[in-house]
């Protein structure tokens, strides 16, 4: 068994990447000239390194499965990016940024990795005020910032309830600049479906053209996936429709190891689920979290009454609402990280305080802000989001609490990579939430952003270059070698069989059922009992899937549906990896929480002594089990404790 | 009360760019009003599929109003009959019982029909690669808070930065102008001191590359302003034409 080594440079933890930075190799501009890149995704990390890179002298070939690279779903982020400026003077810096992380993460993540993101975490921001992003700005002309859960500092910046947008637009026109330069080559409606390997190294990737339905080929002297990650396993989340995890679980396939599969997070504050038909969850950002309270009844007649139509939210007096969080985490309030919000959420329903029609639901309510702050204030802060609130459900949160519920959001898991963002394949990369480095077992509010960015501007695109050093020597590679024939014949072989299934039931309706499959048993709360049920249902649902999925239409062919068989049979075993990981991990740690390892007051309980280790697995075959491999984190900097948000 | 109706859809169906297309009507029962506009075309698509026919194609992803890529042209407006909002928002309580709804793609000789109601809005992108974009690499910029903005002018240029890219204005336009997208993104860069040093050159490029591509000009119609999703103001366009005049005066 080969030890997994993460290559983190030693040294005092302020120094580890200047040290990196100062020793590593590099190629000369004119070397550069002759290397070709491929980098699969244009969201934040995609976009972002896809640009640099181009600038820097490589040739890039960027793909995505979209129409445009300004559709990616870093798009969809809403509320903020972290950076530790201390524009505030409000006692930030490079080290409570790390610190706040690493904690928030459940002492899950690599403390170098960390520390290295709240490093580059200010130049992010430098960087996307040169591009032009119209941050929110006082009236003095500085920037804004606000506070986020997990944190007792202001450090994230913001464009109303657009931060994702305007900083994915900041990449994309860098990247658009380099497309019209010619330096990167676009490929847009193209899905990768899988990567190639030549001699043991990732040298180029298969790819479907979803216009023409037809197969093609691109060879490169590295592959870096940005692709994002999986949770619509779970059909019902807040990523897009198109969101999917199966770029990464090609190169799992092709011997990448996937680490922490079981670290999802769920987001406390989206809109409930409303009725069978619906196809997605909308996220309402957690900045909403700083102006307002979460809340259920106290009582529970009032709770019944409220869910039968009886009872308004705003006839419920004040001493008979149950601020629930605040109540339980006094220090942190209603700004508690999301796991622990989602959680609470949860426990209140179960008990029978929830409402809205279904029960699952708790209020936010805005109150209290209108009367402190006033109504136009609320409005210049949240006015977009609460439009969309009012699209969605038809009322007006202005003058009712809003009804908000956990939701499946952000794959904290992902391909593990060392601290060069390197996969455990030569010449394969993984950034953004591609990759499982930073997050630990969970992520904080306003960090997906810093992280995608800090990957794609300003890490993978020095420590590539450590890698590609090498390789000055190494001719274009033509794709019609052996490997690629091959690969692609694998692949056309694999939609085939699916095309061949003619059987009765549509994908979506398939993919629904693992949904609930994994909401059930794999959700917010797990224990051995349900994750072993799990196994079984989706070793059922696997053979349903093969047997009875009706793809209409032609493979050679625009095919949205076959785009979706590809993907969801892929999620079916990612579902599968995740259940393995999460009946391994015997204990409860940010977003995966074990009932069975819990404090009296119901809170995670980690078990550091076993558990202190990246889950690295390894593909092993379809028909074998996978076999896990251990990363273990040692913590040389940080003392880990039983995290507390309460005083 | 959101209750479920009853509606008949007539839906444009086409094979390919080069291909005849015509509306097909279906009819589909008990859909809730609850549901968004994309949700009844899922349900529309189940119902074929398990009838062996094809679904409808239809371009969507992010369905929260915000990536711009649903595109619909429902009974004559882009996105539809509800203000300010994008194809996905669009919730089915807008109809009544027994309704009829036609639903084409978007028309506009820039946009050509890729497959049903999905087209190919890439002219778009090519616009932004001719200019829409502060000419900066990676690394070596000052600190974020070395230049201050005004308030004013940051509000402004974030309100030009709201577009979503997803062509209703376009679509709408009776001349198949770009000049609402285009003049969001000029007016965003060119209020902000980091966009001003480019500001002529980044003009004259998209509007040379917009004539090239065959979008029409601006009549003042403001057709674009009433469809646009997220209520981008057509005062852009008039800081784009002063912005193309002052350049072309300094040629």
């Amino acid at each position: 068994m080969t030890p997994i080594n993460s290559k983190t440079p030693k040294g005092p933890l302020a120094e580890k990447w200047k040290n990196y930075k100062d020793h590593q190799k590099l190629v000369n501009p004119a070397n550069k000239r002759r290397l070709d890149i491929i980098v699969v995704g244009t969201g934040l990390a995609g976009a972002s390194a896809a640009a640099s890179l181009a600038e820097m002298g490589f040739n890039v070939l960027n793909f995505c499965i979209q129409d445009s690279p300004r559709r990616a779903h870093s798009i969809a982020a809403q509320g903020g990016i972290n950076a530790a400026k201390n524009y505030q003077n409000d006692g930030d810096s490079v080290y409570r940024l790390f610190y706040d992380t690493i904690k928030g993460g459940d002492y899950r993540a690599r403390e170098a990795n960390v520390y290295r993101l709240a490093e580059v975490s200010n130049s992010i921001i430098d960087q996307c005020v040169a591009q032009g992003v119209p941050f929110a700005r006082e009236y003095g002309g500085l920037l804004d910032n606000r506070s986020f859960g997990g944190a007792q500092v202001s450090r994230t910046f913001y464009a109303r309830g657009q931060t994702g947008q305007q900083l994915l637009l900041g990449a994309y026109s860098a990247l658009s600049r380099q497309i019209g330069l010619g330096k990167v080559k676009l490929y847009k409606r193209h899905e990768m479906v899988d990567v190639v390997k030549v001699d043991g190294r990732a040298r180029g990737i298969i790819a479907r053209n979803l216009t023409s339905g037809r197969l093609e080929r691109f060879a490169a002297h590295a592959v870096v996936v940005a692709t994002g990650g999986y949770v619509n396993t779970f059909f019902l989340s807040t990523n897009a429709m198109g969101s999917n995890g199966s770029a990464a679980w090609q190169c799992y396939k092709k011997g990448a190891y996937f680490a922490n599969p079981c670290y999802v997070q769920i987001h406390p504050t989206c809109i409930p689920v409303h009725g069978e038909f619906q196809s997605k969850l909308t996220l309402m950002s957690e900045s909403l979290r700083n102006d307002g309270r979460i809340w259920v009844p106290a009582r529970k007649e009032d709770a019944e009454a409220i869910r039968a139509g009886k009872l308004r939210p705003t006839q419920i007096k004040e001493e008979n609402r149950d601020y629930y969080l605040e109540r339980r985490y006094p220090a942190f309030g209603n700004l508690v990280p999301r796991d622990v919000a989602s959680r609470a959420a949860k426990e209140r329903c179960d008990a029978g305080f929830g409402v809205g029609n279904t029960g699952l639901a708790v209020y936010l309510d805005f109150s209290d802000a209108i009367n402190r702050l006033g109504r136009n204030v609320v409005e210049q802060r949240y006015g977009n989001l609460f439009q969309m609130y009012e699209k969605i459900v038809d009322e007006n949160p202005y003058k009712t609490p809003m009804m908000i519920f956990p939701a499946l959001h952000y794959a904290m898991g992902g391909l593990w990579v060392d601290y060069e963002l390197m996969t455990s394949v030569p010449g394969l990369f993984a950034i953004g939430e591609a990759n499982f480095s930073d997050h630990g077992a969970n992520r904080l509010g306003a960090s997906a952003l810093m992280q995608g960015l800090a990957d794609g501007y300003f890490v993978l695109p020095y420590t590539i270059q450590n890698y590609l050093a090498d390789q000055i020597q190494v001719p274009r590679f033509s794709s019609d070698l052996p490997e690629f024939v091959e690969a692609e014949k694998q692949i056309q072989d694999r939609i085939d069989r699916l095309m061949k299934v003619r059987g009765k039931r549509s994908v979506d309706s398939i993919h629904k059922e693992l949904g609930h499959i994994m909401w059930e048993h794999i959700g917010m709360a797990r224990n051995a009992d349900g994750l072993k049920e799990a196994v079984r249902l989706l070793g059922e649902l696997k053979k349903e899937f093969w047997s009875n999925v009706r793809i209409p239409g032609d493979s050679a062919d625009l095919n949205i549906e076959l785009e979706k068989a590809l993907r969801l049979a892929d999620f079916i075993e990612i579902g599968e990896l995740m259940a393995h990981d999460s009946l391994n991990r015997e204990e409860s740690c940010g977003g995966h929480f074990r009932e069975e390892y819990q404090t009296p007051e119901g809170e995670a309980l980690r078990q550091d002594d076993r558990f202190s280790y990246v889950s690295c697995w390894e593909y092993q075959g379809d028909d074998k089990d996978p076999v896990m491999l251990k990363e273990e984190l040692d913590y040389e900097f940080v003392v880990r404790q039983q995290r507390n948000y309460k005083n | 009360m959101d209750k479920n109706i009853n509606i008949t859809l007539k839906v444009w169906r086409q094979k390919g760019p080069k291909e005849k297309g015509a509306f097909e009507t279906y009819k589909l029962n008990d859909v809730s009003q609850g549901s968004s506009f994309l949700e009844m075309l899922d349900v529309l698509n189940e119902q074929l599929i398990r009838e062996g026919k094809e679904p409808v194609a239809f371009d969507h992803d992010c369905r929260e109003g915000i990536c711009g890529m649903c595109s619909l042209y429902i009974n004559g407006h882009p996105h539809g009959p509800d203000s300010a909002v994008t194809t996905c928002q669009l919730h089915m309580r807008k109809f009544s019982d027994g309704a009829t709804i036609t639903v084409e793609p978007w028309r506009s000789a820039g946009f050509p029909v890729i497959r049903d109601l999905m087209v190919d809005r890439y002219a778009y992108d090519k616009i932004i690669q001719a200019g829409g974009f502060v000419s900066v690499n990676t690394g070596g910029v000052p600190d974020a808070n070395a230049i201050p903005i005004s308030k004013k002018d940051a509000d402004l240029a974030m309100d030009a930065a709201a577009c979503i890219g997803c062509g209703a204005c376009a679509a709408a336009c009776k001349n198949g102008s770009a000049m609402l997208f285009i003049s969001a993104k000029v007016s965003q860069l060119a209020l902000l001191p980091q966009g001003r040093t480019e500001a002529s050159r980044r003009v004259k490029a998209m509007i040379a590359k917009m004539d090239e591509l065959g979008f029409g000009n601006c009549t003042n119609t403001r057709s674009c302003e009433v469809e646009c999703p997220k209520e981008v103001s057509i005062s852009n366009i008039a800081r784009l034409n002063r912005e193309f005049i002052v350049a072309k005066l300094q040629d």
